[in-house]
């Protein structure tokens, strides 16, 4: 990262301190904010992170690496979230999971190589009775058939697709 | 009771999971937190103090309940379960080590179920712990392997690994992980981060993938560790030890053309007995004297010698920094702090490197001692200093990476070849074929052989600032301590309280300046009413309560002298010293270190014959 | 694709007036609120089933350290496999659980309400602030509530990263603190020692807003519904096979037949009752009743049809536990991983009974050694399933699968 980047994550994230507490309590939400924006909590951004709420960056890294929705390694703008749970699984969940991994050409736990796509399992996502249910950043699809898995996947393209590639092109440059 | 670490080491930072915390029962709080209660522990009648859990009030009734992830100096987990015991009354086994007694309950602690959970939760263990106790350095001092004794493990219930799963992390001069053997007791976690405030080591990721790393996993040589060991101390099987380099002192021993030399620090011969069975606090310093000549080092010296060095440096430097900011108005940094304790060197390095003139330019003792044999020894024997091998025989296992910084070599030789935990010499007399215990007293090596008490309590927290209040207040007042203080014992600053600050009032100066010093003061006159502040801590948790108190300008700011030891009770509790460690058993040896300056005929640093014979000629390396 | 309404049938909810109950609440003194609750015999809805009027008593004595404030935490991290109708509430009747935890501040002084929303539900975040701030407008939230001189509360939304184990109150506040989720060592309890070391109640969503029922209509009202042990109705998520998965309301004491009927199961080959920590019940004892003397829940009701492969049911069960275990407690942490392998032998036709045995001794360690709630249910499932359905799981072989 250039010195200036440093400098402007390293201003954002005393903003978001200064905005949620500069407290170990804050620890949580100013990690949720830097993954919504960075799709992923860099090893600079915990470092600073940490200095701000006054815990070492060990700390920082244990709590990221708890929560499956923090991730330390870069993920995709998109993050495809398909519930594994049971009642998704009675409701096939399975075929929808195949077609997934054949429309992006990936696997579960892997990112596409361009970045837009990360591919990953959730546990349940509280919409059993319409399953298979998956979720794309904060956006649920539900009764999904595998036949839907392209649509939905273009949908991600067109609807968030111009200003996502925007903020994917700041993330990554 | 377990009061030192507790009453120094900062939990605000722990989880509230592992905290003792508050409980409130209702009623009138201040009543029952001071009331006893009665509780029945397998039909016995025991009456404890409210909030004891259920573990101590079982053991003051001498029933014994296997523990794991529970440590006296450290806060609760309740995390390996293998405490569990049934409370009556209660569907679920409760934890033993996390259960606070708030009313009169009864417990049993052998029931079927207690017994069926014990031996599941090490089968468990054991089903994931890759490592063989014979090709192990805790062999015979692992906790694990003693409960899988106790509880009659004689096949392996769900299965066992049988390749390693991660890679030993070997990346670091003092502490080796072998993560295979890890129980994820996380007592290294409430260790480094509670105890040492250092906090290289957390908990990182969940469920069956749950490990202990650090950040990113790095190598623990490439993150802030400060090679305290403090972790390896606690850590109840061989998942951390020591990098252990008797390998290389053998083959030192056994190459004829290498003069192999060892200073001997006073922590582990007050430490070194108990692993050889004896009682903590039962002294070895003569045992161990013909112990190793046996066992093949061609001389055996006593680092107290250097420790007094130390002590005159460090004390001459303190009035010369006076000086220079009293009478010359020159900016010096103050407070002046130790420099002997290398895990706490490395970790104001780390984390207050605005701080570092503050530290005294002595060397460590043992680098001290190292130097003068590379030098002066080598030159008076007669001996190229490429054939002497310098080992020390330190408590501590920041000394092994010390002994390799670059900084450490100023005649072209390494001062110190090889750092030895008190472990791994009690390794090496194993080895050589000789109870320890049983040989018979045999003398120091001359012509260092002559140290003071002075050196000898270097080892427990306060002993510095003890040994250089003796030279300093008697330099600068003319007059004997013993007059001041009985029996030259300065009381205040012994005790392990975290930390500790002492006030001594200089009423009156000696007209006199002693020698070694005059070329620096000419006349004590401006000491004259003043007074000395001085503090001690030990442990960098409070280390850093002190720093960070005086980065805020608090009244440590306004100390002139701080002693701070990098281990918890100094070096008696070091990182190299056996395991297991408490608060008792640092006590123990502290008194065994005590009572050696006591015996001691000279007590004081400066008047240690041989050191102003040679103290000369070190000066210029220490400088 | 997009998420219907999960309502099946009219719920009681609906017939409460928002902002009746909290007005009731502040007719009355503190201790008569929870007077009013404990009369009313209401029981925790997120599982547990602890009488909620106890609970506040506990909070409402406590004294926070340095006179420091009081907290009320809304528990909707609705993670539980099968369960939803926390999401309906949250959607549908929003007003009701703020006003449930408006009314529990009052009850036991606090001024600090925590929503805790599981990360999965960061979509209702624009509804939630919007009705908070609509309640801050009508004097509903803020300083002197609805003029009541003195009482202050306001609610903070804070969001789940995505750990089922987070539902469990102290790794809840753990999370709150800015902690791995791990559950703490109870004594001392949340009532006592919660969020920062204070006096904290937490209430799962459904409870609060059935707080809001009971303050409106009357405990005695509530108490006449349901059994005598478990007074009320109760939201039911339904899913797996029925004819319409959804949100139900029933009284506490129906019978697992009944149910069925009513969300079109008949036929069932099994019943999990409770999620995945809950148990399986197999047909032959759908007579039982859905009540915390015999079948507790929060809600879960997961329907398994006639062709259903009950080990690939228990085997789903554990990948969950055995991902979302905290991994702080040996039993759970590696027990599960022992449970889960165990069943892939059973997939494989290559467990013993006597290994099998064994792995059920495992459970009853699990449910009594571990430090929390999820350790001490997970083998729920295990049990039941290789208990009732041990025929179709021993002795496969590989063809049979
Ligand atoms: C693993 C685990 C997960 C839990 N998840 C939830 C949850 O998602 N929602 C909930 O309300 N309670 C959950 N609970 C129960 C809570 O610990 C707690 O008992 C409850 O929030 C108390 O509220 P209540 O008394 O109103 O039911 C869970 C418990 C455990 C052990
Ligand atoms: S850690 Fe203990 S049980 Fe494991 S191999 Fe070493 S001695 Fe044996
Ligand atoms: S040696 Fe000391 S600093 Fe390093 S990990 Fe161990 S306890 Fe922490
Ligand atoms: S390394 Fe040792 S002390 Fe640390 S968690 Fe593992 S077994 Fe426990
Ligand atoms: S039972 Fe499981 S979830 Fe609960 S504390 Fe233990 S490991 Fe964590
Ligand atoms: S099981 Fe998939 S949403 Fe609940
Ligand atoms: S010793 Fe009590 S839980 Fe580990």
């Amino acid at each position: 990262m250039l010195v200036s980047q440093q400098q402007k994550l390293q201003d954002e994230i005393r903003a978001l301190a200064a905005r949620h507490g500069r407290t170990r309590a804050a620890l949580v939400p100013i990690l949720q904010d830097l993954q919504v924006r960075y799709a992923s909590v860099s090893d600079f951004a915990m470092q600073v992170v940490a200095d701000e709420v006054g815990i070492h960056p060990a700390e920082v890294y244990g709590v990221v690496s708890f929560y499956a929705f923090l991730h330390s390694q870069p993920s995709g703008r998109f993050q495809i979230r398909l519930c594994q749970t049971i009642s998704c699984d009675l409701a096939g969940k399975a075929r929808v999971a195949r077609q997934l991994e054949n429309e992006l050409g990936i696997r579960f736990g892997e990112t596409t190589p361009d970045g837009r796509f990360s591919l990953e399992w959730a546990s349940c996502l509280g919409m059993c009775d319409q399953g298979p249910a998956l979720l794309v950043n904060d956006r649920v699809y539900t009764r999904v058939s595998a036949e839907q898995v392209h649509r939905i996947i273009d949908d991600c393209r067109k609807v968030f697709g111009a200003h996502a590639a925007q903020a994917a092109h700041a993330a990554h440059a | 009771m377990s009061g030192e670490v507790k009453a120094g080491a900062d939990t605000s930072r722990a989880p509230s999971s592992q905290k003792i915390q508050q409980v409130h029962v209702g009623g009138d709080v201040m009543q029952l937190i001071g009331g006893q209660i009665t509780v029945t522990i397998d039909g016995t009648d025991v009456k404890v103090p409210m909030g004891t859990t259920v573990l101590d009030a079982a053991r003051r009734v001498g029933v014994r309940i296997p523990t794991l992830c529970h440590h006296p100096d450290l806060c609760v987990a309740g995390v390996c379960r293998v405490c569990v015991v049934e409370v009556e009354g209660q569907r679920a086994l409760q934890a033993a080590c996390a259960f606070p007694i708030t009313s009169s309950l009864k417990v049993k602690t052998h029931t079927r179920k207690v017994r069926q959970a014990r031996r599941h939760i090490l089968d468990l263990l054991l089903s994931t712990h890759y490592g063989e106790c014979y090709s192990c350095k805790r062999n015979n001092n692992c906790e694990l392997q003693a409960l899988a004794k106790e509880y009659g493990v004689d096949f392996y219930r769900f299965g066992h690994v049988t390749e390693s799963q991660v890679p030993k992390d070997e990346s670091s001069y003092s502490v080796v992980r072998d993560m295979d053997k890890c129980i994820l007791c996380r007592r290294c976690v409430r260790t480094c981060i509670d105890i040492q405030e250092v906090g290289v080591l957390e908990a990182v990721g969940r469920s069956n993938k749950t490990r202990i790393s650090t950040f990113l996993d790095k190598p623990l040589g490439d993150v802030v560790c400060i090679n305290c060991g403090q972790c390896i101390n606690r850590c109840p099987t061989g998942a951390l030890h020591a990098a252990d380099t008797s390998d290389e002192v053998w083959r030192a021993i056994d190459d004829p053309t290498k003069h192999v030399v060892i200073q001997t620090a006073p922590s582990p011969r007050a430490g070194i007995g108990e692993c050889f069975g004896c009682e903590p606090g039962t002294p070895m310093t003569y045992q161990m004297n013909t112990a190793l000549k046996l066992a093949g080092f061609d001389k055996v010296f006593d680092t107290n010698f250097s420790a007094d060095l130390t002590i005159i440096e460090e004390g001459t430097e303190l009035l010369g920094r006076l000086h220079k900011a009293l009478v010359k108005g020159e900016p010096v940094a103050f407070p002046q702090f130790t420099s002997c304790s290398p895990g706490w060197v490395k970790y104001l390095e780390h984390f207050y490197p605005e701080y570092i003139p503050n530290l005294s330019s002595a060397k460590s003792p043992q680098q001290m001692f190292g130097a003068v044999i590379k030098t002066y020894y080598a030159k008076a024997n007669n001996i190229d200093p490429k054939d002497i091998v310098t080992v020390a025989l330190m408590p501590c296992s920041a000394k092994k990476f010390e002994c390799n910084r670059p900084e450490m070599a100023d005649s072209g030789f390494k001062d110190v070849d090889y750092g030895l935990t008190t472990r791994e010499m009690a390794q090496m007399i194993k080895e050589a074929g000789i109870h320890l215990p049983d040989m018979p007293k045999g003398d120091f090596d001359d012509p260092f052989g002559t140290a003071t008490g002075s050196g000898v309590i270097f080892g427990a927290t306060g002993g510095v600032m003890e040994a250089a209040l003796r030279t300093v207040i008697e330099f600068v007042c003319g007059v004997k301590v013993e007059k001041l203080f009985d029996h030259a014992n300065i009381v205040p600053v012994r005790g392990f309280e975290g930390v500790k600050y002492v006030e001594l009032p200089i009423a009156n100066v000696s007209p006199e300046v002693p020698a070694i010093i005059r070329h620096l003061i000419p006349s004590f006159d401006f000491l004259k009413g003043a007074t000395l502040k001085v503090a001690v801590a030990h442990g960098t948790a409070n280390a850093r309560r002190v720093m960070e108190d005086i980065k805020a300008g608090g009244k440590f700011s306004e100390c002139h002298f701080i002693e701070f030891m990098g281990c918890p009770g100094g070096c008696i509790g070091g990182g190299g010293q056996p395991i297991p460690t408490s608060p008792e058993i640092r006590a123990a040896r502290a008194r065994a270190i005590y009572e050696e300056d006591a015996e001691c005929a000279v007590r004081k640093s400066h008047e240690n014959p041989s050191s102003t014979a040679s103290s000369s000629p070190t000066a210029p390396a220490a400088t | 694709m997009q998420p219907t309404s999960s309502k099946k049938t009219p719920l009681t909810f609906d017939t409460i007036a928002p902002g009746q109950g909290l007005a009731a609440a502040l007719k009355k003194s503190r201790a008569d609120i929870i007077g009013e609750v404990s009369a009313s015999n209401l029981r925790g809805r997120g599982g547990a089933g602890f009488p909620t009027g106890t609970k506040w008593n506990l909070a409402a004595a406590a004294q926070g350290q340095d006179g420091g404030a009081k907290y009320v935490v809304c528990n909707a991290d609705e993670g539980e496999p099968g369960t939803f109708k926390d999401r309906v509430l949250l959607l549908e009747y929003t007003d009701l659980v703020f006003e449930g935890m408006t009314i529990a501040a009052r009850a036991i002084g606090a001024t600090k309400g925590i929503l805790y929303l599981r990360g999965e539900y960061v979509y209702m975040r624009p509804h939630l602030d919007g009705v908070l701030a609509a309640r801050r407008t009508a004097g509903q939230l803020g300083a002197n509530i609805l003029g009541t001189t003195g009482f202050t509360f306001d609610i903070d939304i804070r969001m789940g990263a995505g750990a089922y184990v987070c539902g469990e109150e102290t790794a809840l506040i753990e999370s709150l603190e800015g902690h791995r989720g791990e559950p703490r060592n109870r004594p001392p309890f949340p009532v006592n020692t919660g969020f920062l070391g204070q006096p904290t109640v937490v209430n799962n969503v459904e409870t609060l807003a059935s707080v809001s029922a009971i303050l409106a209509k009357g405990a005695a009202w509530f108490r006449a519904i349901g059994t005598e042990k478990s007074a009320g109705f109760k939201l039911f998520s339904v899913s797996g096979d029925c004819g319409a998965p959804g949100v139900y309301e029933f009284p506490l004491g129906i019978t697992v037949a009944a149910l069925l009927e009513k969300v079109g199961g008949t036929g069932a080959k099994a019943v999990q009752i409770g999620g995945a920590s809950g148990v399986c019940v197999p047909a032959s004892e759908f007579g039982r009743r859905i009540a915390f003397e015999d079948l507790a829940t929060g809600g879960s009701i997961i329907v398994f049809g006639q062709g259903r492969d009950m080990l690939h049911v228990a085997k789903n069960f554990m990948e969950f536990f055995v991902e979302e275990s905290c991994g702080q407690c040996t039993p759970c942490r590696a027990g599960n991983a022992k449970l889960l392998e165990g069943i892939e032998m059973l997939e494989r036709g290559a467990c013993s009974s006597a290994y099998l045995r064994e792995l059920l001794n495992l459970c009853e360690t699990m449910q009594l050694a571990s430090k929390c709630g999820l350790g001490q249910s997970s083998p729920n499932a295990f049990v039941s399933i290789v208990t009732h359905f041990q025929d179709e799981i021993l002795g496969r072989t590989a063809a049979a699968h």
